[in-house]
């Protein structure tokens, strides 16, 4: 039995399937090192991220994969659910053995479900970059906050990129505690600490720092969003399939009226 | 100018919510000159009103003072409702600040008649001139096209506007002469082929020189009301494959009328006629996406869409030779057209036979849904069902029987009858 346990990037996790193909040693676990359980059978490999190998990996799937499906192997890191390491690894693994293209080979269990969750991560994703509410600060900054339900946020930052070339922006993600800012030359990743303040506290704006034309852009939104609908239509059920409560807290147009 | 907006707002987006086109997609203007707003590739739902429906563009009209009368429309001269006019710079202001505040994709204007159609049309167009020229703006702009407006005006409007549309609203001749006597088909139709044209010599242009500037890059829609006046679903499917091949609309849409008016030439109704709305909608899909034919849905003998079930379980209904179908062999065009599986998953299937022969869990797991799917397919010759029905039966088992569901929406109507009745 092979337990292994790497520091919870990409990059390690690319570097756990390098030593594996190395030592022959197909893995029993895979675990980031801060969960592991040290185990009495067996032996644990603590495997230490290095960029080479991790890198030899990458070129080796680019090789025998098209552009999506590499990116839903890194989707399916972004997703974030236990049983990641397992299925990445299962993947290459999968790919590295076999002469031919595997994908679009639905029957392999593990092809699918990296597909299916590659839709998941991708719909939070354009959620985000619909869900996102900017708040004009006085120093003309726009600001939001999120919290996803996977950590699409390194997925958004080009969307924004192209669309707010000439604003100063951040969006700061409450729940994983890490935001990134843009200066209008490039985006960088920034960390909010705060260690007194509630992730949900964390990163919200006060309407003191609000610049001065804020609250009147909120409250014709409001208004717009108000009188945009149509009564006699009323479809409850539709709109939270559409738009489901745990995103309404960052929604300005789902909060109290300001009018 | 705080409260004057505000009012404005609310009165010019009440009276644009009936227009249903929300869509932002299909523009390919890209953020080059470092301004604000990108509109390449996918259009965003921003929000979703409660009635369930997209918020993706701030939908309003410039104004909605009106010299037309005509009697579906709530902005008509008789109508007793407040006025107002935004300014050209009023609507400038909207848009750019919802837009960097991530709300909007970008600006649907449309407007009442005041004075005639170039007066309107020129106005129009100035605040898309303004966006794209004063605000470096590269966000979605959708301008109405004013029935009557001048060749000239169009044209300009293609070169600021990512989608012109003009409305037909009444889907025969006839219910317009009744509805609307100071509008006439040919008026209506006449913007639309121009569009088409210029739509056809700048893609013929860019082929030559690769600066020819773009002409709605989006194309062109058109939106008809379900429900007003007497014409039966074939009529108007009939009337929106004539505008998607004639003209190569790239949307019609189909707005279920919300009574607004007491005027004895309409139909009378109390509610939206939503399922019929919504049926249509599926039609639609089946002729754009699904390789059907609009004489395949309807016919004279069937002139109207079955509200219990959707079009493509009534084509298969009363197409039962075609069925059972082989998943393992059959085509891509006839794996469509089984009820319960989708463009989607008609791909997958198609992509995972080439490696192993599939079942019904294999199906299963991509999303088929099984539950319709079964009475039309067999996997490797093995069918899920030991019975033979005819198509009443299983119409029935698959409406009420096996604790299928009937959607929502369904369910609510039907209790709403029961409430008048």
């Amino acid at each position: 039995m092979h337990f292994y346990t790497y520091d919870g990037s990409f990059e390690g996790l690319l570097t756990v399937v390098f030593e594996a193909y190395e030592r022959k040693a197909w893995p029993t676990a895979i675990e980031p090192e801060q969960l592991a359980q040290p185990s009495m059978f067996g032996e644990t490999v603590q495997v230490v991220t290095d960029e080479g190998k991790a890198n030899r990996v990458w070129q080796g799937l680019k090789k025998r994969l098209s552009a999506s499906a590499l990116e839903s192997l890194y989707y399916t890191y972004l997703w974030e659910q236990s049983g990641l390491e397992r299925l990445i690894f299962d993947y290459a693994r999968l790919v590295f053995d076999s002469p031919e293209s595997v994908e679009g080979n639905y029957t392999a269990p593990f092809v699918l479900q990296v597909q299916q969750i590659h839709k998941q991560v991708h719909r939070e994703k354009h959620r985000m970059e619909a869900f996102v509410r900017f708040q004009k600060t006085a120093d003309g900054l726009y600001y939001a906050s999120i919290s996803p339900d996977f950590n699409v946020l390194p997925l958004i930052v080009r969307h924004f990129e192209k669309r707010y070339a000439d604003q100063r922006w951040a969006i700061y993600d409450a729940s994983r505690r890490y935001g990134v800012y843009y200066d209008l030359r490039q985006t960088s990743f920034v960390q909010l600490e705060n260690p007194g303040v509630t992730p949900r506290q964390q990163g919200k704006l006060s309407a003191d720092q609000y610049d001065e034309n804020e609250t009147r852009y909120q409250m014709l939104w409001q208004v717009y969003f108000d009188h945009v609908n149509i009564p006699e239509r009323k479809n409850p059920k539709l709109h939270l399939r559409h738009i489901p409560r745990r995103y309404w807290k960052y929604l300005s147009e789902k909060q109290p009226r300001l009018l | 100018m705080n409260d004057k907006v505000i009012g404005k707002l609310k009165i010019l987006a009440d009276a644009a919510k009936y227009d249903v086109s929300c869509s932002s997609s299909g523009g390919k203007r890209k953020n080059e000159n470092k301004g604000l707003g990108n509109a390449e590739g996918m259009g965003i739902c921003h929000s979703y009103t409660e009635d369930g429906r997209c918020v993706s563009l701030l939908k309003i009209l410039l104004t909605n003072f009106c010299i037309y009368d005509c009697a579906y429309c709530v902005t008509r001269k008789s109508n007793d409702v407040q006025r107002a006019a935004f300014t050209v710079q009023e609507v400038v202001d909207l848009t750019i600040n919802f837009y960097r505040r991530n709300y909007i994709e970008g600006l649907f204007l449309s407007s009442g008649i005041f004075k005639n159609a170039d007066y309107t049309m020129e106005r129009l167009v100035r605040v898309a001139k303004k966006l794209r020229q004063e605000e470096k703006f590269n966000g979605y702009i959708h301008l109405k096209t004013i029935p009557g407006a001048s060749e000239e005006l169009i044209k300009e409007a293609g070169l600021y506007a990512d989608r012109l549309s003009v409305n037909i609203e009444l889907p025969s001749e006839q219910s317009l002469q009744s509805l609307a006597p100071e509008k006439n088909y040919s008026e209506i139709l006449l913007p639309m082929g121009s569009i088409k044209d210029q739509l056809v010599q700048a893609k013929e242009e860019s082929k030559l020189f690769k600066a020819t500037p773009k002409f709605a890059p989006a194309g062109q829609s058109t939106q008809l009301i379900v429900g007003a006046t007497a014409e039966s679903d074939r009529q108007i499917l009939q009337l929106s494959d004539q505008l998607y091949k004639g003209y190569s609309l790239k949307r019609v849409y189909y707005s279920g009328y919300v009574p607004v008016s007491t005027d004895s030439r309409l139909s009378i109704i109390t509610e939206p006629p939503i399922i019929r709305e919504n049926r249509i909608y599926q039609a639609d899909w089946l002729m754009r996406f699904y390789g059907f034919d609009v004489k395949e849905l309807l016919d004279e003998a069937q002139p109207n869409l079955d509200l219990d079930i959707d079009p493509k379980l009534g084509w298969a209904l009363r197409n039962r030779h075609f069925f059972p179908l082989e998943i393992n062999t059959a085509d891509y065009e006839m794996i469509l057209r089984v009820p319960g599986i989708g463009v989607k998953s008609a791909k997958n299937i198609i992509s995972a036979r080439r490696f192993a022969p599939l079942h019904f869990e294999h199906l299963r797991q991509m999303g088929v849904v099984l539950k319709r799917a079964k009475y039309f397919i067999t996997c490797q010759t093995k069918s899920l069902q030991r019975q033979d029905f005819d198509s009443e039966q299983l119409r029935r088992r698959i409406l009420f029987g096996e604790g299928s569901v009937r959607s929502a929406l369904l369910t609510q109507q039907l209790d709403l009858f029961r409430q008048v009745g």
